[in-house]
């Protein structure tokens, strides 16, 4: 079987799954959809394989998955020797795991929707989606200032979860479309410590940390 | 301020030609002024200001062009965007919160590289610019820097290893900039890679990147988005320059970011008397 993503480099839906590839280590076969200037997302030949029009699709042999947090999942559970990116141990931590997938959604809707506007000049009502999109980097906010507390760094206890992989791009890229940091302290911080992990890759508007290579992790 | 209407009698991309079908409206912003862009049944495009007068109108390097002042001379040429085997690429209308010189002079600078675009355009320790040459050309009234070279990982999406890339870097037109590069699959020709910037405002602008490439082989999407990947990391560092507007009082210039073209470029900006998207105190 191989894997065959459809791709666009400057969505972040798209980059979730660039990264969770690079960071398992995992090829991927990757064609580029022409989604800005042209549209390529609605042709007839794209609406064939997945209906709604979106990207990233996700192929492996017959399975066609058209959902980030749906790739995430089938990718964390057949490709991850790990066990770690989805731990299903418990019922309560299967639960976190599919709250941030659909938080992740919003971040999408909010912060991503500001951002295709600033960028792209997408209609939206700005300030509207602005104010959403900070009134859910406030909720992040909150949350990862507690794991803080309790000592951990990720959103899910103190290890990487295919549930911080779903949140990153769109709080990283928030600037982007006008939301800065400045708020978000425990934000920034989360942002650095994925950064920081083994074989992370960029995307343009998140840049590596130049000291990488000589930063020892903490 | 000298004369403000010198920025207004420019041409400035109002869309690119391909996309622009017969019968199709565009609404655009140039400089706080609106336009309309069509395309009538015989192919004919025009623009029309608010006002529903007709505004000055071109084609050319893939673009539509437009004004909303009184352009004295044609648009400057190009002549590699009609030779034959080159492949014409539109890569589209991104936004920049920033002075459309901002983005002109940022596309001249090459120091930043190996900072903005990591092993595609540059990578540590190949840091440093060797020294190349920077004229005005009088008899054409254009900024030309050539004999450029710099160490590129990946210089273009058909290069498969590291390679000294040649360039030349050429202003038409203040808000217009041309490079010319290395060309990895045909050494004897040079890569086109132009980026034409309308100013919405002082400090906002739409910046359409356009290339005329030797590649037959590369998807065009791959093309498209590689140029793509490039100019986005550039538009989160431009954000974020303060001030939003190009300093023009060389006082005001730090050392560090002013090389050689920049100084150039901001020189001959003076001298015309071009001062939209600038910051002028003290000029
Ligand atoms: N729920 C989907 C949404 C993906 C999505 O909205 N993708 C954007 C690009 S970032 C898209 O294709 N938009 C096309 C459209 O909305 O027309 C996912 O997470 O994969
Ligand atoms: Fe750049």
């Amino acid at each position: 079987m191989s894997l065959h993503l459809y791709d666009y480099v400057l969505s972040g839906n798209c980059y979730k799954v660039r990264l969770f590839l690079a960071l398992l280590n995992q090829h991927c076969d990757v064609t580029a959809v022409d989604f800005f200037p042209g549209e390529a997302h609605l042709s007839p030949t794209f609406l064939e394989i997945n209906p709604a029009g979106t990207l990233p699709v996700l192929t492996d042999g017959d399975l066609t998955l058209c959902d980030s947090a749906a790739i995430l999942v089938y990718l964390a559970q057949k490709y991850d020797n790990s066990g770690t990116w989805h731990p299903s141990t418990d019922a309560a931590t299967s639960a976190w795991i599919q709250f941030w997938l659909a938080f992740a959604s919003k971040l999408s809707d909010t912060v991503g929707q500001a951002r295709l506007h600033d960028m792209l000049n997408l209609p939206c009502d700005i300030d509207a989606t602005r104010t959403a999109g900070h009134r859910a980097l406030r909720e992040l906010e909150s949350h990862l200032s507690e794991q803080g507390f309790r000592g951990h760094r990720f959103l899910i206890g103190d290890t990487p979860t295919i549930a911080d992989i779903a949140c990153f791009p769109y709080a990283a890229l928030a600037p982007d479309g006008g939301i800065e940091h400045d708020d978000y302290p425990a934000v920034r911080r989360w942002l650095v410590d994925i950064r920081r992990l083994p074989r992370f890759i960029e995307m343009p508007g998140i840049h590596r940390l130049h000291d990488q290579a000589d930063d020892p992790t903490p | 301020m000298t004369s403000p209407d010198i920025a207004q009698d420019d041409w400035y991309p109002v869309a690119i030609a391909a996309m622009l079908t017969a019968g199709a409206e565009q609404r655009v912003t140039l400089m706080s002024h609106t336009l309309r862009v069509t395309r009538d049944a015989a192919g004919k495009a025009t623009v029309t200001d608010d006002h529903g007068t007709a505004r000055p109108v071109c084609e050319a390097h893939g673009h539509v062009w437009s004004s909303i002042g009184t352009p004295p001379h044609p648009i400057f040429s190009l002549p590699e965007g009609v030779q034959d085997g080159r492949r014409l690429v539109d890569c589209g209308p991104v936004r920049v919160k920033a002075s459309p010189l901002r983005v002109v002079e940022n596309f001249l600078d090459i120091a930043h590289f190996p900072f903005v675009h990591t092993d595609i355009l540059g990578a540590e320790p190949h840091t440093v610019v060797a020294p190349y040459d920077v004229e005005i050309r009088d008899t054409v009234d254009e900024v030309w820097a050539t004999k450029v070279s710099f160490y590129q990982p990946q210089a273009a999406k058909s290069a498969s290893d590291g390679i000294v890339t040649e360039y030349e870097y050429r202003v038409p037109a203040p808000c217009a900039t041309i490079l010319y590069k290395t060309c990895p699959p045909r050494p004897a020709e040079m890569d086109v890679i132009a980026l034409f910037v309308r100013p919405l405002n002082e400090e906002l602008c739409d910046a359409y990147a356009w290339m005329a490439l030797f590649d037959d082989d590369t998807a065009l999407e791959d093309l498209i988005q590689f140029q793509q990947t490039i100019f986005l990391q550039d538009r989160s560092i431009l954000e974020n320059q303060v001030p939003r507007k190009l300093p023009l009082d060389p006082r005001m210039e730090s050392p560090t970011r002013a090389d050689k073209t920049s100084i150039a470029y901001r020189r001959w900006l003076k001298r015309r008397g071009y001062h939209y998207g600038a910051e002028t105190r003290g000029v």
